[in-house]
């Protein structure tokens, strides 16, 4: 076999098996974006009602008093969490984040405001590691399947730094950088500040008609106390539950197209392996028909 | 006419159906719901009971049909005869398995500090449990 022929051959070797792996990995994502969906789906009224509630006690008892509400006269530092995954496989999804993430820093530079990252996925960590990048915090292993604890932990350790003053670390807002899962096929790095509270309307039903007057059990200042902490928990649940399902779909989206490219090449190998094949025959042939006619010509030559 | 009740958790729904009576434990004491009440928001005590009541039952056996969840916190709103109870963890009593949290809150309470300090919400959750589950003890 010639040396051309046989490199061709190994080629399509290899690339069979990456075909394999990918596609694997396209099916596996495929299995699992359909869970993470419904968790998506399934986390909506919560969230919806959650939302609802906090609307009707802030746009209620009138202008709030309250630390998770209050607009700072002026920030000096903010807090941003940024989801990113925990493997890599999945496209430019944490390129997106990352950059969107770097965006919302110079943003917050130019304001004078001081950064204090915090990162959830290996990923994030990662690239701020290899840029020596401090992290105030940082979580990972959950990123494709999250978990309520894990959402609670990062809630506390938020919301720790956010009761503090800023002359003893703390920070005056808190942002938060994550993929916004709008289909399939879309998904949209977004920038959302969660505090202070800026109400704004979740998709899905719209709530319909005025905010009704509700009465407050105990008091409009101790349900907010209550209901603030739970809804940032919820609006970092959410966030990651939707960062999970867009890193999946992204995934089996990245491990499509690459199967296809394999897929590809594969052909294109086997054409050259073939004509490979053909001309070492040609060759051959035509070694063989020289050859013979040498001989009868040096036959004819000695009669 | 019957009130329209929700009781979600993060994750999801626990339960959604009719009531004739939502029955919960608020900070400032029992509140009873029936439809017809004005919109309130109320915070429910940490490791109460929530008693939904089956439109079906008569008013004088409140006891017989209804639907007990443990909620270890959490809130509810009322509105136009909907109410939607929100809990951080919530289970219903005919899914608990007694003999389960019974040993988590055993171990719970032996590895617990000293006597006098108040419980812990998950043992207060575990205790709620098993009133849902009707294990009286």
């Amino acid at each position: 076999m010639g040396a051309q022929l046989r490199a061709v051959r190994q080629r399509i070797r290899s690339i069979q098996s990456t075909a394999k792996i990918t596609r694997a990995q396209e099916l596996i994502a495929a299995s699992r974006i359909v869970k993470a969906q419904q968790r998506v789906r399934a986390s909506g009224p919560y969230a919806r009602e959650i939302l609802q509630a906090v609307e009707a006690v802030v746009s209620r008892s009138g202008p709030v008093d309250h630390p998770l509400v209050r607009e700072p006269t002026s920030s000096q530092r903010a807090a941003v969490l940024i989801l990113t995954s925990d493997r890599g496989f999945c496209g430019g999804y944490n390129a997106n984040v990352l950059r969107e993430a770097q965006r919302l820093r110079t943003l917050l530079g130019e304001r004078g405001v001081e950064v204090v990252a915090y990162a959830c996925g290996a990923k994030g960590i990662a690239w701020h590691r290899f840029r020596a990048r401090d992290l105030a915090g940082e979580w990972a292993g959950s990123s494709d399947s999250p978990t309520l604890s894990r959402a609670r932990e990062i809630t506390a350790a938020l919301l720790d730094t956010f009761a503090r003053t800023t002359a003893e670390g703390g920070v005056d807002e808190i942002h938060l950088v994550y993929t916004e899962f709008v289909s399939m096929l879309t998904q949209r790095p977004v920038v959302r500040r969660i505090l202070p509270l800026e109400i704004e309307e979740v998709e899905g039903e719209p709530v319909s008609g005025p905010v009704p007057l509700y009465e407050f059990e105990p008091s409009a200042p101790v349900v907010l106390d209550a209901l603030l902490p739970w809804y940032v928990e919820n609006r970092i649940y959410h966030a990651m539950l939707e960062s999970a399902a867009s890193e999946i779909a992204e995934r089996r989206r990245a491990m499509k197209s690459a199967t296809d490219n394999a897929n590809e090449l594969l052909e294109q190998f086997t054409r050259d392996a073939n004509k490979a094949r053909q001309a070492e025959i040609t060759q051959e042939i035509s070694e063989i028909v020289g050859g013979a006619n040498a001989l009868a010509e040096s036959i004819a030559g000695s009669e | 006419m019957t009130l329209r009740v929700e009781l979600v958790v993060p994750d999801g729904e626990v339960w959604s159906g009719r009531a004739r009576m939502v029955n919960a434990k608020t900070l400032d004491g029992d509140l009873g719901i029936l439809t017809g009440h004005q919109p309130v928001l109320a915070i429910i005590a940490e490791g109460s009971l929530v008693r939904i009541i089956d439109p079906e039952s008569a008013p004088e056996q409140d006891a017989g049909r209804e639907v007990v969840a443990a909620i270890s916190a959490g809130f509810l709103a009322v509105r136009d005869d909907r109410v939607s109870i929100l809990a951080r963890q919530a289970q219903l009593g005919s899914s608990v398995d007694a003999s389960a949290v019974r040993a988590d809150l055993n171990a719970a309470l032996e590895s617990a500090q000293a006597p006098g300090e108040p419980e812990s919400a998950e043992v207060r959750y575990s205790r709620a449990l098993l009133r849902a589950a009707g294990d009286r003890s």
